[in-house]
């Protein structure tokens, strides 16, 4: 019984509506926060900030924004990287041809950008649904990834087509080390997901959940569908818009479409399959899910093979377990990660009593 | 029961609605007034549901035109007609399944929510404040429906009879002055039908909402309404006192005919 709420009584619907309600809750955030935010950049040595936790956090933010589209507004989007493509293109053109702007302005003008598009090809949505507005989506990122490789001015007439990120001051600091971008992506990860946190908590997340859930009801009781549908592909786009551009400031340092194709669109659709669909903690659970598996994998294999299991063996067997689990989750706990972190608190709460 | 009945709330004037061929709604014309409780029934298929899917909005008739409040229209947006104060339930369960009781009623309270998108992710001072008021007014319909214990519960998991009271408490947290109720009691138990009539004549009571019911129970709807319309194969072939309907001779052949 170490996890339980006896004895926090809530005396006001304002106590009700406390974000973490449960004391121990609160408790296990801080120690999180804290590891996070002041453990990790003194211990964690380069590689595990660079290769491993900013993109990871990256992906949470992306895979944020499609939770908000398709796990609560109940839109499947096969286009999250192409929007996330909107993004880091268009932090990259205000930083280098508005110079004056600030970079954080230049993020929340990427988010913007990206939330623009994301409602122009939300427009389909008024008037198809599941299957269909997922081939519309894939349009999406098909065209997107066209734009931005046709169009030598996205680019900045780069032969190429891949050109380094400029370097990032934020409020004055230069923002250089692994420690630094880290920390700027943690800080700007974790105010967006309390923002959606909050959305998906108020009217705007109950009217997404409405259209998901029965869209006659929705319009019948005043929640207009056309608004909640663009405002739920703006929202979502705008995340992973600002996704786009930490992934291209933050974590390669370089500015290319080929870094948002189809794979990557997936791969964050997984994410949210594997940690749970419409739960903002479950969009962290399934993008480290994802991103620590093959790590895992790896030194599994260097423990038990002792090298006698080549590469090409191991990376197939990434995506068989992969595969395996995408499939388990879809037909046996649709809520992923999340539900079973929940079913878990529960159990924890009758320990050590069975019922 | 000494309430009054004042004036004609809602007025439909000659609705007619078909569906390719099919017509489910021939000339009807039909007066609501304020405060009363008018039942419509008819056999299966009549049109009684495609009658309310008139009134607010859901169909759009060829003919005629509603008056609601004193403005007339052909017709006009399922989200207006929220707007204007109507509220339904519907004859199929037709609630937020993924949403626990409580969301599902505090989404009555959509339309009158004032604070944007970028108040509600600060989640903060006056955002904060709206919530909390909203709050209390679905609190009130959840004391009121006694469902205080499934508050939290994803309604899925509900029986069925609760899910009908669910879907009526999102209604009532609109605060309607119009209340549309499509068949509030098929499928249910004597004691749960008992329940929901009296949550029915408590709401129409308390807070004068003028109701429009759909049921197939006849002690029922003798009991609880001021009013009866009988409609069939798409037309109405009577209007008035319980007392009157469930004498006329053509309602009485109409049930006959249907089987009933
Ligand atoms: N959306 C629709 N599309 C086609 N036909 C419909 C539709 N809604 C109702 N109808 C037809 O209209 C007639 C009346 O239906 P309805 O209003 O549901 O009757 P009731 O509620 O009295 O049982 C039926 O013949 C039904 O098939
Ligand atoms: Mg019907």
């Amino acid at each position: 019984m170490l996890y339980r709420e006896a004895g926090q009584f809530k005396t006001s619907y304002a106590k009700d509506l406390a974000i973490f309600p449960i004391r121990q809750d609160r408790w296990f955030i801080a120690l999180v926060l804290i590891f996070f935010g002041l453990v990790v950049p003194l211990i964690a040595n380069d590689y595990w900030l660079k290769s491993i936790l900013i993109p990871l956090l990256v992906s949470s933010l992306a895979a944020i924004g499609l939770n908000i589209l398709t796990g609560y507004a109940g839109q499947l989007s096969l286009g999250t990287a192409g929007f996330m493509a909107v993004g880091a293109f268009a932090a990259y053109n205000f930083n280098i041809r508005v110079p004056e702007l600030p970079l954080i302005v230049d993020f929340i003008l990427a988010g913007l950008c990206a939330a623009l598009v994301g409602m122009v090809f939300g427009l389909p949505s008024l008037r198809i649904k599941g299957f269909y507005l997922a081939v519309a989506t894939l349009a999406a990122q098909f065209f997107i990834e066209w734009v931005l490789t046709h169009f030598g001015w996205f680019t900045n007439y780069s032969s190429s087509g891949v050109i380094s990120a400029p370097p990032m001051k934020m409020f004055g600091f230069a923002v250089e080390s692994a420690v630094e971008k880290y920390l700027l992506t943690l800080g700007v990860v974790l105010v967006m997901a309390l923002a959606a946190k909050n959305m998906v908590r108020s009217s705007a997340g109950r009217a997404w959940m409405a259209v998901r859930d029965k869209d006659i009801s929705a319009e019948v009781i005043g929640i207009p569908l056309m608004k909640t549908k663009l405002t739920a592909f703006g929202v979502s786009s705008f995340y992973c818009g600002v996704a786009g551009a930490l992934w291209t400031y933050c974590y390669l340092g370089t500015v290319e479409p080929a870094a948002f194709d189809l794979a990557r669109s997936f791969l964050i659709l997984f994410m949210i399959i594997i940690g749970g669909v419409g739960s903002i903690l479950g969009s962290f659970l399934g993008a480290a899910f994802i991103g620590l598996l093959p790590i895992f994998l790896n030194n599994m294999a260097a423990t038990i093979g002792h090298g006698t299991l080549q590469a090409d063996t191991m990376a197939n067997l990434e995506h068989v377990i992969f595969g395996g689990l995408i499939i388990f989750f879809l037909i046996v706990e649709p809520h992923g990660l999340a539900r079973l972190w929940q079913i878990a608190k529960e159990k924890l709460r009758l320990w050590p009593f069975p019922y | 029961m000494t309430k009054t009945i004042g004036d004609v709330i809602l007025r439909c004037d000659n609705i007619s609605l078909s569906f390719g061929g099919v017509r489910a709604l021939s000339d009807i014309s039909i007066d609501v007034r304020e405060h009363e409780i008018l039942a419509i029934i008819g056999p299966n298929g009549a049109g009684k549901s495609s009658m309310l899917n008139v009134i607010n909005g859901v169909y759009h008739p060829q003919e005629g035109t509603v008056t609601w409040k004193g403005q007339t229209r052909r017709a006009m947006k399922p989200h207006e007609s929220a707007e204007s104060g109507i509220a339904r339930t519907f004859q199929n369960i037709a609630l937020f399944k993924g949403m626990s009781t409580l969301d599902n009623i505090m989404t009555g309270r959509y339309t009158k929510m004032r604070r944007n998108l970028l108040w509600q992710a600060l989640y903060w001072g006056p955002a904060r404040k709206e919530e909390i008021e909203h709050r209390e007014v679905c609190e009130r319909v959840i004391d009121f429906l006694q469902i205080e214990s499934i508050r939290k519960t994803p309604v899925g998991r509900l029986p069925y009879g609760l899910q009908k009271r669910v879907e009526l408490g999102r209604a009532l947290a609109a605060q309607p002055e119009l209340l549309l109720l499509d068949e509030p009691m098929a499928g249910m138990n004597v004691e749960e039908k008992e329940d929901m009539c009296r949550f029915i004549l408590d709401v129409n009571d308390e807070f004068g909402t003028t109701i429009v019911l759909i049921e197939h129970d006849m002690g029922v709807v003798m009991d609880i309404s001021d009013r009866v319309a009988v409609l069939d194969y798409g037309r109405k072939i009577a209007d008035g006192v319980p007392d009157q309907v469930r004498t006329n001779p053509e309602v009485i052949r109409a049930y006959l005919g249907a089987g009933h």
